[in-house]
């Protein structure tokens, strides 16, 4: 299922996030990569090297977007000047589907830059569904959302975490932005099965994945982007692939980050499963 | 409990000023027990209270936005010294908390705060703002817009008194009672210089750094910020020259600009045709210079 509606129709394989520490690197050497990931948010700006590097970037290579502060489960209205900076971006890129994260980091205008936990509730549902019904209208492009790591429950939530999701995918009719090691993170957070969380998504909705490595801590364990990927994370994204099929799968590293080849190696262990899941639907 | 009220609840929680050892504030926004306050939307599990669970977004909150704040003022943290820079950080945010969807735009209110809460920089307020002007300024050069420039052959053909340009909207000018664009510039070569050494001796170089920022004498400067080949770069000016560029950049005509600087006697005694030909020469060269757009091209590209 490597290509649905919820990713334009594309079959992308194994992209990277684009990071400034490897724009030179991109530029004079011209690796191979499938494609790349951009955070929206660095290049909605009006001019200056990010937007001169994109474009270069844009000429060689594809790209989709994916976002850090859209916040669809916000109580707050939408910031059209976000939205409309939002599509001048997806103009220039021509990302075949967007992505950003099922949370809340706004309240009353005020943002906290974080990606804040939900409240696994029907209101919560139906009001973040609505949000990203508007956005996709406006941006006329296919919307995916993201299941973010978590160090807090509520004690108001009604559901789990993957029924809230499957709540608010099925309500809005969107794709979903499948993080295996954000599953992983959240269930040593919250003492569930990981499993269960990805035997429940509903696989024809899946329209990419994240891989990524996390920070270990005496109680908890932190998302932070900076480190390899853990084998109990591969063994999730394997049961993923087998679920949902050949699907874009990215690797994230954002802090300490090492060199071009080394972050690209790493996100082509990927291969070793999607490889399987070829020769399995084959057979 | 509403999605509306748990969300105003938790930033409240989030916002507030973490305790000098880093913690979360053991008082709630309400004033109560902030125990208390977080059991009572926040399971605890069998690792972590619901205080120890909200103190997690607490301190990320913090973290994040003061690591932001710190890359992006370096010169304002070397002259105000580290811990003063995070007071000064601390009271910004809980003033004026981010109202904008990108940290880019984390310190745009900075200087205007500064101004009224002179406070916060004590005896250094004066370096301190022009600190903060430049910093910001270098910001917004780095990803401002630019318009196609007129070329150095257009701008002398369309010479005369009457003639109106416009500035690239990069192009951020400034006047500092304080050489703040040389410790910028030294700030800048020091982070270079010393990104392979150890902590201890960057630590030990900082310090004799921050040493001789402390030392900087008053002196009046201008200066124009501004990017080529999507580089930032301070340009000192002329007194004379940045008085013709801002009049410019008000909308005066070529005529206006000389009068308004160098009066009535414009092209006299005073003012050096070569010196006022070669600065036009220049600010071409660097494309400083876009075609004005009539009021009917505007309305059409913004349709």
């Amino acid at each position: 299922m490597p290509a649905n509606r919820f990713n334009g129709f594309t079959d992308y394989d194994i992209g990277l996030g684009l990071r400034s520490p490897h724009y030179n690197h991109i530029l004079s050497r011209k690796p191979v990569c499938d494609w790349f990931e951009i955070i929206s948010e660095n290049f909605m700006i009006d001019g200056g090297r990010p937007l001169h590097v994109l474009d270069q970037i844009l000429d060689q290579y594809r790209v989709v977007q994916h976002g850090v502060s859209m916040y669809f489960g916000s109580a707050d209205r939408i910031d059209r000047d976000h939205l409309r900076r939002l599509k001048e971006l997806v103009k220039r890129t021509k990302t075949p589907w967007l992505s950003d994260h099922l949370c809340w980091g706004s309240v009353d205008g005020r943002y906290t830059h974080d990606l804040l936990p939900m409240p696994y509730t029907f209101e919560a549902a139906k009001k973040t569904a609505q949000k990203i019904c508007d956005v996709r209208d406006y941006l006329e492009v296919p919307i995916a959302v993201e299941n973010v790591s978590s160090y807090a429950e509520f004690h108001l939530s009604e559901m789990t975490e993957w029924e809230f999701l499957n709540e608010v995918v099925e309500r809005a009719d969107c794709g979903i932005l499948l993080d295996v090691n954000n599953i992983y993170v959240s269930s040593q957070n919250h003492s569930f099965n990981p499993f269960d969380y990805v035997n429940s998504v509903p696989a024809e909705r899946v329209a990419q994945i994240h891989i990524a490595g996390h920070s270990k801590y005496e109680k908890y364990i932190l998302d932070t982007h900076d480190h390899p990927v853990i084998d109990p994370v591969w063994k999730l994204y394997d049961r993923a692939i087998q679920r949902a099929g050949h699907t874009a799968t990215l690797l994230e590293w954002d802090d300490s980050i090492p060199t071009f080849r080394e972050v690209h190696n790493e996100a082509l262990k990927a291969n070793r499963f999607l490889a399987k899941s070829v020769l399995a639907r084959a057979v | 409990m509403s999605l509306l009220s748990l969300q105003r609840t938790m930033a409240k929680a989030v916002m507030q000023p973490l305790t000098p050892s880093e913690n979360m504030s053991k008082r709630a926004p309400n004033g109560g027990p902030m125990a208390k306050y977080a059991a009572g939307f926040i399971k605890p599990n069998d690792r972590l209270t619901s205080f120890e669970r909200l103190e997690i977004y607490n301190r990320q909150y913090w973290w994040r936005l003061m690591a932001s704040l710190a890359e992006d003022f370096p010169g304002l943290q070397a002259i105000l010294g580290n811990r003063e820079f995070e007071s000064l950080c601390k009271a910004y945010l809980t003033d004026r908390p981010s109202r904008s969807f990108t940290l880019r735009n984390l310190g745009r209110d900075l200087q205007s705060w500064l101004k009224k809460n002179p406070q916060w920089a004590g005896s250094k307020q004066p370096i301190a703002l022009d600190m903060v002007r430049l910093e910001w300024a270098d910001i917004e050069a780095f990803d401002g817009a630019a318009e196609l420039p007129l070329r150095p052959a257009e701008v002398a053909k369309s010479g005369g008194g009457n003639l109106k340009l416009k500035l690239q909207p990069y192009v951020r000018l400034l006047k500092f009672q304080y050489p703040v664009d040389s410790l910028v510039l030294e700030i800048k070569r020091f982070n270079d210089d010393t990104e392979f050494l150890s902590n201890t001796f960057r630590e030990r170089r900082k310090r004799k750094h921050v040493t001789a920022v402390a030392r900087l004498k008053p002196k009046t400067i201008f200066l124009a910020v501004h990017r080529n080949d999507d580089s930032v770069y301070f340009r000192r000016l002329d007194a004379a020259e940045y008085g013709l560029l801002l009049a410019i950049q008000k909308g005066k005509t070529l005529g206006q600009a000389v009068n308004q600087v160098f009066g009535k006697r414009a092209m006299s005694s005073t003012a050096d045709p070569a010196q006022i030909t070669e600065w036009f020469r220049n600010w071409s060269t660097l494309g400083w210079f876009c075609a004005l757009r009539s009021k009917s091209e505007k309305k059409s590209k913004e349709r």
